[in-house]
């Protein structure tokens, strides 16, 4: 880890609907990888080689420099015991790290909590895309929810600028007077001025900002260029998350083309997003983790993949020991676990390395236990 | 300021439905309170939503839809449904009778539990429980169809008693045990689901209860004190009796319908905001062999919930439905139907994919920093829009009363047309200061539209707004 005094700032990227750990880092030589994806297989010569047995896909070469820069982590064989097939049930483990029972808290409305108690800043804690992920969500913790960076803001709608000026004055002169007019109204109040505040500061963001860097037009690049943004307005944010449209790695049929270009504006994106703080100077204290809820099926269905178990996870950063972390998950038939690679490591442990190492924070209250951390920080 | 009858029809319309314009209100108000009461409480009375316009314009709605297809279906039918308490009573079971669709199969199965909501919500609370117990999204929920006579599961056996009928405990006391709840799911055994037919390659099949006499565990079992060869009817018939369900669901109707409660878990040590609406709700549960539809007509019509006008904080379904139905879009399935529903979920009420069984914190948990922008951009966006059939009905209603308006006439009338709001001295004198803020209101113009919808803006801002 670098020595800096900057704040640690920890990046969230999810790939929702479960992306193919399989076609992403590509066991290339195996051949039980070939006789399990007759249809949906990349060619071993085209794959990006890691080692002799694995290599990244094709799309993924930014991600790949990473790698060979040694700025990337990747954390294989990651999951948790009893895997579910269910989008929204596993995403809500990896959300709230409750495996067994549900759970509404999420670890990251946890962490910013822990970051900042007394809720100094409204903007601890930034969603970009259109309501809040359940990781990001705990009771009391506000969290600003940014659909549109560039419009971002409260009655936005309004579009003659003069007349919205008026009604946000408005807005805040019959907010103010509900404080302290009993709990209820007391807290309305708080949150309506709040978000008026972090409105307000999110804006400056986009106005002071330059860069070389042109992300591609994709929705993943456009957050993360606000995600940069934000970064580099030092407005004491820590805590940024971003998803992938719902359910786009959700690969059952014509997978290789939809795959392809999914990493293809994915990988670039995250170089993109790497590139600009380097070119601002700003990469030193920002890791990204890029995750997804599952894995998917080893043997394909003809055309995609269905609903596996263990994944894949990326650590990207200046502070990351690059390299391969965890083992790849054996495809020996015997080694599945119904059809599905076996985890290797918990993604509680990733948390942890996270939380502890980079955040510096107790991870048990947030993780609910004690998990070994990884050592790729 | 509207009159009081107005006022209260459009209290009523707001909790027993989704809201109601100002013309629907009046019309309502001249054919009497209790009359209107009588009349959401016959749902058959009114006409069903024509289902041929539905499919002609969304087909998928009627087949394999996922979640949000659903979630689409079910807001067009609040938006335009001439039964509103049908649809308002499904939503009130839905945010009890828990399913969700990460849990389940075949999207569908969930519609197929709301008809049921629909046809039996407002009937018998035994009867509905019985069907709820057959229906096979719960089964298949709460792990009913995993529950075997030796090797019992307890989740639907649990839930049944502490989220769906009597809770862990009233005045302080516990109202079940461990034992009862082992019990419990022991007489439940053998309540499953057929299998479901792979998807592919013709798709999901919707699945279909079946008692299994096989796997049934027919033994002696002792239920909250009452011994016997109980099977799940048994087992409903022994709940639905006990002071602790016709207290749970006293209290459900009230945080529901009336004013905002404290959270469901605290229920046990925490006594009802009005003891004596509870125990007379209690009083008709048993009166009349625990008839929904009579407990609501003793509500609807007492005194405390004609004095709780803006006690409750909107839920997001309330929110976006109420302001369709105000501004008048999608009063047909027209495209953009997604869009629309989904400002439910990106304001904090995923409809059919609640956070947890326990269903959805409501009242002032639905607000924060992201919801509330959420929340006021929505709906400050359709009320702003002029060219709505329902904003423009109100430019017409508030320029007809002369050449010019007042501030006064301004502010008051678009309060009375949202509903008969009302501000706190020191928000309405903002808004009367902003409606004098650009000189003499002249009707019949352009600008006077604009100043209307700039108005409605500013107070669908307010806290007050955030309020039913």
């Amino acid at each position: 880890m670098t020595s800096t005094k900057k704040d640690p700032v920890l990046v969230v990227l999810q790939l929702s609907g479960g992306n193919d750990g399989l076609n992403t880092i590509i066991p290339y030589t195996n051949p039980l990888y070939n006789d399990n994806r007759p249809a949906v297989r990349v060619p071993d010569d085209q794959v990006l080689q890691i080692n002799d047995t694995i290599g990244f896909n094709p799309a993924m070469a930014p991600m790949k420099r990473l790698y060979d820069e040694g700025k990337l982590a990747i954390i294989q064989g990651i999951g948790y015991p009893s895997p579910s097939r269910s989008h929204f049930r596993s995403m809500d483990i990896w959300h709230t790290c409750e495996p067994e029972k549900v759970g509404d808290e999420g670890w990251l409305g946890r962490t910013i909590s822990e970051l900042d108690p007394t809720k100094e800043n409204v903007l601890t804690g930034v969603n970009f895309g259109r309501g809040l992920p359940r990781a990001m969500a705990a009771p009391g913790v506000p969290v600003a929810s940014v659909g549109n960076l560039e419009s971002y803001g409260v009655l936005t709608g309004i579009e003659i600028e003069e007349q919205r000026a008026k009604a946000l004055d408005v807005f805040s002169r019959v907010y103010s007077p509900m404080i302290g007019q009993g709990p209820v109204l007391d807290y309305f109040a708080h949150t309506g001025l709040d978000a008026l505040k972090g409105a307000d500061i999110l804006s400056t963001a986009p106005e002071s900002y330059s860069s070389t860097i042109e992300y591609g037009a994709d929705s993943v690049a456009q957050y993360m260029r606000n995600i940069a943004q934000v970064h580099l307005a030092n407005l004491g944010t820590r805590v940024m998350y971003t998803t992938a449209p719902y359910n786009s790695f959700d690969t059952h049929a014509g997978e290789l083309a939809n795959h392809t270009k999914l990493w293809s504006e994915t990988s670039n994106a995250v170089a993109d997003f790497y590139d600009d703080l380097k070119e601002h100077n700003a990469s030193d204290n920002v890791v990204l983790l890029v995750f997804t809820e599952f894995g998917r099926r080893v043997h394909d269905n003809g055309s995609g993949t269905d609903h596996g178990a263990a994944g894949v996870a990326f650590v990207i950063g200046d502070a990351v020991k690059g390299g391969l972390y965890g083992e790849y998950p054996s495809l020996e038939a015997n080694k599945l676990n119904e059809g599905d690679l076996a985890f290797n490591n918990d993604f509680r442990g990733l948390y942890a390395t996270l939380l502890e190492k980079w955040m510096g924070l107790d991870s048990k209250p947030i993780i609910n236990g004690s998990f070994e951390q990884m050592a790729y920080l | 300021m509207a009159d009081k009858e107005i006022a209260l029809m459009a209290h009523l319309m707001r909790r027993a439905g989704f809201g109601a314009t100002f013309g629907e209100l009046e019309a309502r108000a001249a054919n009497g309170y209790e009359a209107t009461v009588d009349e959401l409480l016959d749902p058959e009375g009114q006409p069903e939503l024509e289902r041929d316009l539905m499919m002609r314009y969304q087909p998928q709605w009627v087949s394999q839809a996922g979640l949000e297809g659903q979630q689409e279906e079910w807001t067009y039918r609040m938006i335009n449904t001439k039964r509103p308490l049908e649809e308002k009573i499904a939503l009130f079971w839905h945010q009890i009778f828990v399913t969700g669709h990460a849990k389940c199969e075949y999207p569908k199965q969930q519609t197929i539990e709301f008809d049921m909501f629909r046809r039996d919500g407002l009937g018998k609370f035994d009867n509905l429980l019985q069907g709820l117990a057959k229906d096979p999204a719960m089964v298949f929920y709460l792990d009913n169809c995993m529950s075997h006579k030796d090797a019992i599961n307890e989740n639907w056996g649990r839930e049944l008693l502490e989220l769906f009928s009597m809770g862990v405990g009233m005045d302080g006391q516990i109202n079940y045990t461990e034992d009862d709840v082992k019990e419990c799911a022991r007489a439940f055994t053998g309540w499953t689901v057929t299998n479901s037919i792979p998807r592919y390659p013709y798709g999901k099949y919707e699945a279909k209860f079946i008692y299994d006499s096989g796997d049934h565990d027919f033994g002696e079992k002792t239920f909250l004190g009452e011994t016997g060869n109980w099977n799940g009817e048994d087992i409903i018939n022994i709940v639905a009796k006990q002071p602790g369900t016709a207290r749970f669901i006293s209290r459900h109707l009230y945080n529901f319908f009336v004013a905002d409660e404290p959270q469901v878990p605290a229920w046990q040590d925490t006594a009802p905001g009005d003891p004596e609406m509870i125990k007379s709700l209690e009083d008709e549960y048993f009166r009349t062999g625990y008839d929904i539809r009579s407990m609501l007509r003793v509500l609807f019509n007492s005194d405390a919930f004609k004095n709780a006008r803006f006690t409750k904080v909107k839920s997001p379904t309330e929110t976006v439905v109420g302001t369709m139905r105000l501004v008048g879009d999608f009063s047909i399935p027209k495209p953009g139907m997604n869009a629309m529903a989904l400002n439910i979920r990106y304001m904090g009420q995923d409809l059919m994919n609640p956070p947890t069984v326990e269903g959805w914190h409501t009242g002032r948990e639905w607000i924060d920093s992201g919801t509330l922008v959420e929340r006021i951009n929505f709906t400050a966006d359709a009320v702003g829009n002029t060219g709505h059939p329902g904003i423009q009905a109100i430019i017409r209603r508030l320029g007809s009363q002369g050449p010019t308006i007042t501030p006064e006439q301004l502010v008051d009338g678009c309060l009375d047309m949202l509903g008969a709001y009302e501000l706190a001295d020191v928000t309405r004198n903002e808004m009367l200061s902003l409606a004098r803020s650009e000189g003499e209101i002249r009707t019949g113009t352009k600008e006077f539209e604009d100043r209307v919808g700039q108005m409605l803006q500013s107070i669908v801002a307010t806290t007050e707004y955030l309020f039913a």
